[in-house]
């Protein structure tokens, strides 16, 4: 049986094409029932970046033309047209690419945590569709695993990987839970909208939005459940909240140290932290330097973005060697597969010759006492075993090194099990 | 065979300890890969200082650690097992690399004055003896801990004021968890130390003797860590006011009582 992956992604298909191939959750059952024709394995994993078919079948061939037909069925598009999009990989090679997916080394950004709940689902769907088998059923819990170790043995995912997270980040180093604090934006134009959504989502409690027009500031406040003002009640306001998001359209600071100074001699020590997102900006640099305050402007938390990714890539590397290491699992675990019928048959064959044996004695034996007849028993048993131990071994070591095939063969051979080879399930 | 039998245990604790201190080091520079070399260093070496003390306390008639060198790895035990309740948590982990070279130190001066024999036992081997070093070095090593964070406090501070861009590649707590758990950790250890000067004027009472320089050292902590306390609490003194204020603290005892041990 060979495993087979057909798919596009970011890297080879613009998003138009991508929406065209992109499989629901509710379509995803249907889908793999058509797509594993019957006896075959099928599991499609589909996001916004990436729709990936993964086959097993014994004709790789067959297969590949079933997910072509597919896909091209999926978007309403002829093969020809997607035949330049797509990528087709076979065995260990598709192994190896799905083990990168899950560990979100092949994602846009290195380390992004959506992606293992993603392979979760697809795997999920196929369960239910009754096509998930033995290979997709190790393939796909091996991903898994793999996404978890390397999220638990490297640092990949750990650091922030955009202007708005950065802030959030930042500031939950400084006040740690997010919960129940309380924020004011200043201005209420889309880089506040962000910025306000990340903290949101991070638990913030309230949002209150200063702006020069207050119309604009009720409408973003109705958003986030907030209240809204103009410019002049911020300093009031200042002595409330935990974050500031500024991001006006104003030629000077809104926000100067004197202001802020004064304000934080009420707040008895309580400190805040501002994230200046305009350009010219809103807040003063001076009121980094007052105690209990910690200024980022945009260029500071570009910088923290650039060093986190830079981060994301060294550990990137250390992922990749656990990803080797599971496929490298894998490939020995498939190659097994070769084998172990031929084993299976073999140590069938040896019990069936001692049981016969031992039955066509059975005259002879008819004098031993139940002691003695156990004994007998446990020693042919035992002749069996010690027998078939080293032969075993040496087919499941030949296995794992690629002439399992070849030693299988020749043990069918040998022993006369071709009939047992024979009738070996597909997948089995 | 007693000799022996404090080599076999101080040997594994200072291996533990050190390496703990030089993996942590490392740590703090390439962060996430020596973390876990770090942590078992601590717990491996903590477990074969607990066996020296049960070895210790077993083989002593009286209370094996009245002495300042005796005192001394009691302290250590005492500041690292303090620093394994928070110090297997990830964002901790950045304090062994203050608490782990001080603990690996003291513990080589500790054993060098002859601390972890296992035949010494002091001669005023009584209860009240052992409460009275026990809870004062437990309020020790509590300020010690709270010194710790309050250097934690100030080196993120810096960090995050100087907006390093790799600031949260290190992971460590946030402002104002060390800056509340140093106010706790000095809350907890001052009572310890209330207790403590307690049993030993108690004692003094009961069996006469003079007030010694140790006891006004005790006295001066005890004042000095009760106004950091009515500071922080009353008149709201936090983050960097309250750090400087528990390292300075510190800085002071530690001052004053290496001399009045010593000499």
């Amino acid at each position: 049986m060979h495993l087979v992956l057909v798919g596009t992604s970011h890297h080879r298909a613009p998003v138009e094409l991508r929406e065209q191939l992109y499989v629901t959750a509710a379509e995803n059952g249907e889908f793999v029932r058509r797509l594993a024709a019957g006896e075959g394995e099928a599991v499609a994993l589909s996001t916004c970046n990436r729709t990936e078919l993964y086959l097993v079948d014994a004709d790789p061939g067959a297969a590949q033309e079933r997910a072509f037909a597919e896909l091209a069925a999926l978007g309403n598009l002829s093969e020809t047209e997607i035949a330049g999009s797509l990528y087709t990989l076979t065995d260990e090679a598709a192994a190896l690419h799905l083990f990168r997916v899950a560990a979100s080394l092949d994602s846009m950004i290195p380390g992004e945590a959506q992606i293992l709940g993603q392979v979760r689902g697809a795997y999920e769907a196929a369960r239910e569709a009754g096509t998930a088998g033995r290979i997709s059923h190790r393939l796909l819990r091996q991903a898994l695993r793999v996404g978890r170790r390397v999220r638990s043995e490297t640092a990949i995912g750990e650091n922030p990987a955009s202007i708005s997270s950065a802030a959030a980040e930042l500031a939950e180093r400084v006040f740690g839970s997010l919960e129940g604090r309380r924020i004011l934006v200043l201005g209420a134009g889309k880089m506040s909208d962000l910025a306000a959504v990340n903290l949101l989502s991070r638990g913030v409690e309230s949002v209150f939005v200063a702006n020069r027009s207050v119309e604009k500031a009720e409408r973003l406040a109705r958003r986030f459940g907030g209240r809204a003002a103009g410019l002049d009640a911020v300093e009031g306001e200042l002595e409330q909240v935990d974050i500031v998001v500024a991001s006006t359209s104003a030629r000077g600071y809104v926000l100067s140290a004197e202001q802020v100074e004064r304000v934080m001699r009420k707040r008895r020590g309580r400190p805040i932290f501002f994230v200046d997102l305009a350009v010219p900006r809103d807040v003063d640099p001076a009121v980094n330097e007052i105690e209990g305050c910690y200024l980022y402007d945009v260029d500071d938390l570009a910088r923290v973005v650039e060093e986190s990714v830079a981060g994301r890539r060294e550990e990137a590397s250390r992922a990749e060697a656990i990803v080797v290491e599971e496929a490298d699992s894998f490939r020995a675990w498939r190659l097994s597969l070769d084998v172990v019928p031929a084993i299976a048959s073999l140590r069938a064959l040896a019990e069936s010759i001692r049981t016969s044996e031992l039955e066509r004695a059975e005259g002879r034996l008819e004098s031993l006492s139940p002691s003695e007849r156990r004994a007998v028993e446990s020693l042919t048993a035992q002749i069996v075993n010690k027998l078939l131990h080293v032969p075993t071994v040496r087919m499941k070591q030949a296995a794992a090194a690629a002439d399992g095939v070849l030693y299988a063969d020749a043990v069918r051979h040998l022993f006369d099990l071709d009939d047992a080879a024979k009738a070996r399930k597909p997948g089995e | 065979m007693t000799g022996e039998l404090a080599l076999i245990l101080v040997w594994p604790a200072l291996a533990g300890y050190t390496e703990a201190a030089i993996a942590y080091l490392g740590d703090s520079m390439r962060p996430g890969r020596l973390s876990r070399w770090a942590i078992w260093g601590v717990r491996l070496g903590w477990l074969a200082q607990t066996a020296l003390l049960v070895a210790q306390a077993a083989r002593a008639e009286g209370f094996p650690w009245g002495t300042w060198a005796g005192s001394l790895n009691l302290f250590v035990w005492l500041v690292v097992g303090a620093y394994l309740i928070w110090g297997c948590r990830a964002p901790f982990r950045l304090l062994g690399v203050a608490i782990m070279p001080l603990a690996a130190v003291l513990f080589a001066v500790a054993w060098v004055a002859g601390g972890a024999e296992t035949n010494r036992a002091s001669e005023l081997g009584d209860v009240f003896l052992a409460l009275h070093v026990g809870l004062i070095l437990a309020a020790f090593a509590g300020f010690t801990l709270a010194a710790g964070l309050a250097g934690l406090y100030l080196w993120q501070e810096r960090r995050l004021k100087a907006r390093a861009p790799g600031v949260l590649r290190q992971r460590a707590p946030s402002q104002a968890a060390l800056d509340a758990l140093t106010g706790r950790t000095i809350a907890v250890a001052l009572p310890a130390l209330t207790l403590g000067v307690a049993v030993g004027l108690a004692r003094l009472g009961s069996e006469g003797g003079g007030f010694d320089a140790i006891m006004a050292v005790a006295l001066v902590t005890w004042a000095v860590y009760a106004g950091f306390l009515l500071l922080r609490y009353e008149a709201g003194w936090r983050g960097r006011r309250s750090a400087y204020l528990a390292l300075a603290a510190f800085a002071l005892v530690a001052v004053a009582l290496v001399p009045v041990t010593h000499f």
